[in-house]
């Protein structure tokens, strides 16, 4: 819904006004229907449900007033679409077209509970009527994410409703720049981009660097797969990334935004622009904000698909219009940026942070996390994990609990291998690892690292060597090709990989990788490069014994790398029915109708139809 | 239209060419790709190498140089739908139309784009076809899918 005045903010008080304004509106005793369109919901058509309750409640006719609104995403993605009733704040999950008329009729309007769409949890069997009581948001702690599944994000009253821009109005009226940069400082927030930089540092240094013009960037360039926090605040919340972009603004002295977003992310590109319109038109953005003087407005460029942009100096060369190549930086942004001056780049959740630390203070801030990483960090925790979603949780929290309490364990009731953390960069940690303590240090230690928060959960059928021939393949084509280590250094790695999961892998082998890796590291240009074989050293370190298993004995333990494993019938499950047979594609299976089959090995070139097609799961690998 | 669009959309950008980047990337969504003549055009407009506006075209992914499909298959090849084997379904659609991932068919039916991730890992292996998302594919489901994909009467992106 879009607002209904458009009359720019002058000043605090009047921002206190409009929120008084926008409250007093919402009539008590209203009902609100609020639908998931996330990404994930809208994929599994939640934007019907909307309009279908959109008309439920213009048909209504009843005397009462409910709003339909369209919120982002709740984190518990592997449930959705999610819709969520107020008062009550019921929970429904997997709603679909034909839940719509029930959900209206019994909870709208009736105020019962429909039962079979509540969450149920899986070992209990109790059902939960609210989020607080689903495991998977219990065990969380909610601050960046606090507005997502709350506000409409289409909609700038809703998060000034909220409180939205009261903490750039205490900013700009209550506090200097160096006060904000002290109150930053304070927190100890650090960049969650990937580096954990710590924000007040590189703020100083740019409001201390020499030049009139000054830039500021938010990095929504969320490269790494497996992570998309950033894309869900960018589309659930984006008001809260602005709010913190013109705080730090004004702390840093900058005139001119940025926000850099992947171009597959065309729905947070959309809320983020909308976002931008409607914040200039309350004067949040523009010329003298609130009436302090401030000039500042933001601009969106979306990104190329480029892996290599989330660095922060190609970046900022995209920018320039150029190919996205990064530079050494012994020539630091903050003094030398974009254009050669002065800019200061933070990501998303980095900006997002901002509002709520001005609001409650530096302190506050820091009495979560441990002892050199504050705050909360939000993690995209997928792979073979049953609850798949965001999940926010304090830092130096243990790897366990996200996996167990929150994740619910490993899909399937399969044996947990490794967490896969902080992307291409990152590494795999082992379940002898899982009581460790989640902050920068602490993954780093593990020869791991935060990265932007990507949590790929692995079972006992991934084989890790596969996991790192994917990483350096996915490398390999991201590098830009400038330096030489990264160009050639990936390709030899991923070459001897190659080799390994076909079965081909040579003795000395794993000790080339580590001569290679250490090249790398020592010599590559920049962030990628210097810790591309992360995921191979990693995996290294920890699954040695599967690596040697693939060079020793041609064989996968996980049994994925084909030709390193075979097919076999068992005889006992198979029923004769032929369905292997029929689809086998060299004819290799054969068998009379009703009796067990056999696979011949000689001809079985290992495709893997047979165990797609087979219905009674009669087919093993071995 | 050439000239005439170049100019509005460099109009667009304030004739900054630093916004380099958004301008192919709008000529891009007009024509579906990027075609030569137009790329001297906005050469010669902007004062920009003809050489440095091709590194641009050949280094980002999402630009392209050839026409596209009609429609549009997009296949996640992110961590996840990796661990779900989301190559494999790539090897089946490459084998079934005899295409190279990032290629067209010969009919130009549909363009097989693979890209890193779309950040839906909930919803993995994903598939999106013509912007809806399809999720839990396998290299059946995925076939099925294309297989229903229709001819156009008139064809988007004709050539500039």
């Amino acid at each position: 819904m879009e607002p209904k005045t458009k009359a720019k903010v002058q000043n605090p008080k009047d921002l206190e006004k409009t929120m008084k304004g926008i409250i007093a509106r919402k009539k008590e005793g209203e009902k609100v229907i609020r639908v998931c369109i996330g990404t994930g919901c809208a994929a599994k058509g939640s934007r019907r449900l909307y309009e279908l309750f959109c008309e439920a409640a213009a048909e209504s006719g009843q005397d009462i007033k409910i709003e339909t609104k369209c919120v982002g995403c709740h984190g518990f993605c592997e449930r959705g679409p999610i819709v969520v009733i107020e008062p009550g704040n019921i929970f429904y999950q997997r709603v679909e077209e034909p839940d719509v008329a029930e959900i209206f009729r019994e909870t709208v309007l009736g105020g019962r509970v429909v039962d079979r769409l509540l969450y149920e949890d899986p070992t209990s069997g109790k059902k939960a009527t609210t989020e607080e009581d689903i495991p998977f948001y219990k065990v969380q702690h909610r601050i960046v994410l606090a507005g997502n599944g709350v506000i409409d994000p289409t909609n700038i009253e809703d998060y000034i409703s909220v409180g939205g821009y009261s903490a750039l109005a205490k900013a700009l009226t209550d506090m200097t720049p160096e006060q904000i940069i002290d109150e930053v400082e304070k927190s100890g927030l650090r960049g969650r981009g990937g580096g954990g930089f710590p924000t007040a540092r590189k703020w100083r240094s740019c409001r201390e660097a020499e030049g009139e013009l000054k830039f500021v960037i938010c990095n929504g360039d969320e490269g790494d797969p497996g992570a998309f926090m950033d894309r869900s605040l960018m589309e659930g919340n984006p008001h809260s990334v602005l709010e913190g972009m013109i705080i730090g603004a004004y702390a840093i002295g900058s005139s001119q935004g940025y926000i850099y977003v992947r171009n597959e992310y065309p729905l947070a590109v959309e809320h983020l622009r909308r976002a931008i319109e409607q914040s200039r038109e309350r004067g949040f953005l523009g010329e003298n904000i609130l009436g302090s003087g401030l000039n500042f407005d933001i601009r969106i460029n979306r990104g190329g698909g480029a892996f290599v942009c989330g660095e922060s100096t190609a970046l900022m060369a995209s920018l320039e219009g150029r190919a996205g190549e990064p530079r050494a930086k012994y020539v630091h942004t903050v003094e030398h940026g974009l254009r050669d001056l002065p800019t200061n780049l933070n990501n998303v959740e980095t900006w997002a942070n901002i509002p709520t630390i001005i609001t409650r203070g530096g302190s506050w801030f820091a009495s979560i996390g441990t002892e050199g990483s504050k705050g909360t960090k939000v993690f995209s925790l997928v792979g073979k994990i049953t609850n798949t979603g965001l999940v926010e949780v304090p830092m130096g929290i243990r790897l366990r609990q996200i996996v167990e309490d929150i994740g619910g364990g490993v899909q399937e009731g399969k044996a947990f291998k490794a967490v896969q953390t902080g992307g291409p960069s990152g590494g795999c940690i082992p379940s002898e690892y899982l009581d460790a303590p989640v902050d920068f240090d602490e993954l780093t230690k593990l020869g791991s690292m935060m990265g932007s928060g990507g949590m790929i959960v692995m079972d006992e059928e991934t084989c890790m060597v596969n996991v790192a021939k994917y990483f350096l393949g996915f490398l390999k084509d991201e590098s830009c090709g400038k330096c030489t280590p990264c160009r050639e250094g990936i390709p030899q790695m991923l070459h001897i990989l190659q080799r390994i999961t076909k079965g081909e892998g040579e003795e000395g082998d794993l000790e080339k990788l580590e001569v290679l890796a250490e090249l790398l590291a020592d010599a590559a240009l920049c962030a990628l490069g210097k810790t591309a074989a992360n995921p191979v050293l990693s995996t290294l370190r920890y699954f040695r014994q599967e690596y040697e298993e693939h060079i020793q004995n041609k064989r996968c333990p996980a049994k994925e790398c084909r030709g390193l494993f075979i097919y076999v019938i068992n005889e006992e499950k198979c029923t004769g029915c032929g369905i292997c047979r029929r689809n086998c594609p060299v004819e290799a299976i054969s068998g009379e109708k009703k009796s067990p089959h056999l696979i011949d090995q000689e001809k079985c070139t290992k495709c893997g139809t047979c165990i797609e097609k087979c219905p009674f799961t009669a087919i093993m690998k071995v | 239209m050439g000239k005439k669009l170049i100019e509005e959309i460099i109009h667009r950008y304030d004739g900054d060419s630093g916004m380099l980047i958004p301008m192919m990337q709008d000529l891009q969504s007009k024509h579906g790709y990027l075609p030569a003549e137009e790329l001297r055009v906005l050469s010669k407009l902007l004062m920009i190498p003809l050489s440095r506006i091709y590194q641009v075209a050949t280094f980002y992914a999402s630009f392209r140089l050839a026409p596209k499909g009609q429609h549009e298959v997009t296949l996640c090849m992110g961590t996840v739908c990796y661990l779900k084997g989301a190559d494999r379904i790539s090897e089946s659609i490459c084998k079934e139309y005899s295409i190279e991932p990032g290629g067209t068919t010969s009919d130009r039916l549909f363009t097989l784009q693979a890209v890193n991730c779309v950040g839906a890992c909930a919803l993995a292996p994903v598939m999106i076809v013509d912007g809806k998302y399809h999720d839990g594919v396998t290299p059946d489901k995925a076939l099925k899918i294309i297989s229903k994909l229709q001819p156009k009467e008139n064809s988007e992106s004709e050539g500039g």
